[in-house]
């Protein structure tokens, strides 16, 4: 029985298997050679690491946000809205208008929580409409149409909400105001993290709690939930779809509005391109999470996060590299390759969704 | 799945578009001399009917975060037309593209100009970035351009090949910038240990460079010498990384985006609080203090030197022009070189071009070219310029410039921020 097991094994053991393996094996032994050389040379102190882990999560809290949009709307439709970094930028920027006006009338000085609660509200609420805008132009006419189909128009809507915008705001960046009450540091034992970062990260876990609760405790939530698992039988059991969806992507749009805003608290700068590669990576950790697994985008943005920020230190700077933090990205999309080839359901997902694809 | 049957038609595709570019690209320059009316010319030759515009293009970022640089640019060469009028009896049109300050923009925006043969002339590109792909192609159908803020070194180095050849700038070259900084960081703030950052984009690389060279050859000690990513919001891994070095100065000479979010960002880095910043005439902007706010307060420039004690009345009658027609200040610091490159032009098209009997205008590229290039002791805005065989047309003259308010309403180059330090002229 032994031996036939070992043949059974060899016997399914095919070249692509035998590449993934020695692929695996190599990341790890270059992994781990770059961090025992990193941590040999003795270059960062205690610290500085802990300031690179406060760092990865201030950031990983900002994919998260967006994130969520993205996983939302794949769970309930299959589809990945490219546009969703679009319609974050399309809040945070419309914010502006409002947040430099009230910067200019002390607003933020004599009531700092009004202030920023306001201005969250504006871009969540641009945002929202976005999404709803969008999905009923750009979407709604193609739901039965093949899912190649409304991906490409979510690449078409993206370039185009970046085009109105600039037309509309021009193309030069803005700087968002300083909240006096979110300037300096936290510390939280030996984490000293910026307190923009730190309403950025709480938000994060708020925003993501509350849209767990929505989708798991409420009745639209179920509703959500039955068209994920099938539209047409939802339909059949007298749920509105189209509403469904609509609420979907509304609440999508909410959720970047918010993550919009708080980005630009943390960043102070906003322009018209400026959803494209915050798009780029809450996708990324949108997949590496599981898609479709809201507990599962948040881990995702944190862990790439996190990855971007001590990565480079930790793996590259053992093997010699000059400039390591050229190749943030590199490191984050090979980890985003590594998950996917451990487990290709993501860090979260269900094998189930292989399934229902 | 779809997607693998896609995929054997979608590599044919590809391969056949490869392929032709790749023919596009290769194509030899037109070498079998051409000869249109009066004129022979080994690039071919441009035939302006009589009372027709002389049609001149630029290729400048105009759009997007850098577009304060080539919109300066660009109002350069408008005023440099409304100044002139009429060229070799013709009257002038600009048309233009954006070049989006990365390489797939220049090429494109090269692409299209290339494709109008009746251009005569490009001003362009604003960023090195753009035009290291950008100006093989013009050369490739003998388009002559003129660079009004490239300062990469490696665009005019006697080994940059003949696919350069159309090429020259006005811009000073950065082995001049990076010299000068280094001179200011060693001797003038007695700074001994240095860290630099660029983008990967040829300016940034090297720039950042030269000054670490310069700066090691004075004996100081270069403790980093990091790059970042573009696009990216926190910079502040890398930021501490370069704290590990103990700098006492960073010079970032990048764009707007990310230096302002890296001098926002320094100063959250524990062991930095207390470094020095200074950038470079990439970031020498208001729009990059209002990328920056605050934080800029105190920083560093080295740039352009534009103070009316070197550049004379000319160049405050030209900003007072500027002023008048657009409503500004001028938003970034080449918009005197772009000036010059229109009129380099223009007195270069008068010397060359033919008219027939019936009064059409005809203009010979090579000889345009190379007429260009043998400009001596012309007296331009920033300068007396006169062109070496490989395209550097520059009088450079480079300040350094320190930050007062950090208000971009202040803006007022030479007072706020303040020149502190003018780099003694000397030979690269």
């Amino acid at each position: 029985m032994v031996a036939q097991a070992s043949r059974g094994w060899t016997g399914r053991l095919t070249f692509v298997d035998a590449f993934l393996w020695a692929f695996r094996l190599v990341v790890i032994a270059v992994a781990v050679w770059g961090t025992v050389g990193t941590i040999r040379t003795g270059r960062y102190s205690l610290e500085q690491w802990l300031d690179f882990l406060a760092f990865g999560f201030a950031q990983g809290g900002i994919y998260a946000l967006i994130a969520l949009g993205y996983t939302m709307v794949y769970g309930i439709l299959r589809m990945i809205n490219f546009a969703h970094g679009e319609v974050f930028m399309s809040g945070a920027f419309t914010a502006y208008f409002v947040a430099a006006p009230l910067h200019t009338a002390g607003v933020f000085h004599r009531h700092p929580l009004a202030g920023v609660l306001l201005v969250t509200l504006v871009g969540a609420l641009v945002s929202m409409t976005v999404a709803v805008l969008v999905e009923r132009v750009a979407y709604r006419p193609l739901r039965q149409a093949p899912r190649l189909v409304p991906l490409i128009t979510a690449i078409g809507a993206s370039f185009f909400l970046q085009y109105t915008f600039r037309g509309l705001y021009g193309a030069g960046v803005r700087s968002y105001p300083d909240i006096p009450a979110l300037r300096g540091e936290l510390f939280l034992g030996p984490f000293a993290i910026l307190k923009t970062q730190a309403v950025a990260l709480v938000g994060a876990v708020l925003m993501m709690s509350i849209l767990y609760t929505i989708v798991m405790r409420t009745k639209i939530g179920k509703a959500m939930r039955a068209v994920a698992e099938d539209k047409e039988v939802a339909a059949l059991m007298g749920i509105d779809i189209d509403r469904v969806i609509l609420f979907t992507f509304a609440l999508g749009g909410f959720m970047a509005g918010v993550a919009g805003v708080l980005y630009a608290l943390v960043v102070k700068q906003v322009h018209f391109f400026m959803g494209f590669v915050p798009g780029i990576k809450a996708f990324t950790a949108a997949v590496l999470g599981g898609i479709g697994n809201i507990p599962g985008a948040m881990l995702g943005g944190l862990f790439l996060g996190v990855i971007e920020s001590v990565g480079p230190a930790l793996f590259l700077d053992g093997l010699g590299i000059p400039a390591p933090y050229q190749l943030a990205d590199a490191i984050a999309f090979t980890m985003l390759v590594m998950v996917l080839i451990f487990r290709p359901q993501g860090l979260l997902g269900e094998r189930l969704a292989a399934k229902r694809a | 799945m779809v997607i693998q049957r896609l995929v054997r038609p979608l590599l044919a595709v590809l391969v056949v578009v490869v392929a032709t570019a790749s023919l596009y690209v290769a194509a030899p320059a037109p070498a079998a001399p051409v000869t249109l009316g009066p004129v022979t010319d080994e690039w071919g030759v441009v035939r302006i009917p009589r009372g027709q515009p002389i049609i001149i293009a630029y290729w400048l970022v105009v759009a997007g975060p850098n577009a304060s640089l080539g919109t300066d640019s660009r109002r350069g060469i408008e005023l440099a037309i409304a100044d002139k009028k009429t060229v070799a009896g013709h009257p002038v049109r600009l048309i233009g593209e954006d070049s989006g300050c990365n390489a797939e923009g220049g090429q494109t925006a090269a692409r299209r100009i290339a494709a109008n043969r009746q251009v005569v002339a490009a001003v362009g590109s604003s960023c090195s970035s753009e035009a290291i792909p950008g100006a093989p192609i013009l050369c490739q159908v003998g388009i002559v351009t003129i660079s009004p803020s490239n300062t990469a070194p490696a665009l005019t180095d006697p080994e940059r090949g003949p696919q350069y050849a159309c090429y020259a700038r006005t811009a000073h070259n950065d082995k001049v910038q990076g010299r000068a900084a280094a001179l200011f960081a060693y001797h003038r703030l007695g700074v001994r240990r240095a860290a630099t950052i660029h983008d990967g984009s040829p300016y940034a690389e090297q720039l950042a460079n030269v000054f670490a060279d310069v700066f090691r050859r004075l004996g100081g000690t270069v403790t980093a010498q990091e790059a970042i990513q573009t696009g990216q919001s926190d910079y502040r891994p890398a930021l501490t990384r370069i704290a590990t070095g103990r700098p006492q100065l960073i010079y970032y000479p990048i764009f707007i985006a990310e230096g302002g979010l890296i001098t926002r960002q320094a100063k959250e880095v524990s062991g930095l609080e207390r470094t020095i910043l200074m950038s470079a005439d990439g970031t020498f902007a208001p729009d990059f203090l209002r990328a920056a706010g605050e934080a800029a307060k105190g920083m560093y420039w080295t740039s352009p030197d534009l103070s009316p004690e070197v550049l004379g009345p000319r160049y405050q009658q030209f900003v007072q022009r500027y002023q008048q027609r657009y409503g500004e200040k001028p938003t970034a610091a080449f918009h005197a070189h772009a000036y010059d490159a229109a009129m380099m032009i223009f007195a270069a098209i008068e010397k060359v071009a033919r008219k027939d009997a019936q009064g059409n205008t005809y203009i010979g590229r090579k000889a345009l070219r190379d007429a260009i290039f043998a400009t001596r002791n012309f007296q331009g805005l920033t300068g007396t310029l006169t062109c070496n065989p490989y395209g550097d047309c520059a009088d450079p003259k480079i300040a350094v410039y320190q930050a007062i308010s950090a208000d971009p309403a202040q803006w007022n180059p030479g007072v706020d921020p303040k020149k502190v330090w003018s780099a003694p002229r000397a030979a690269p």
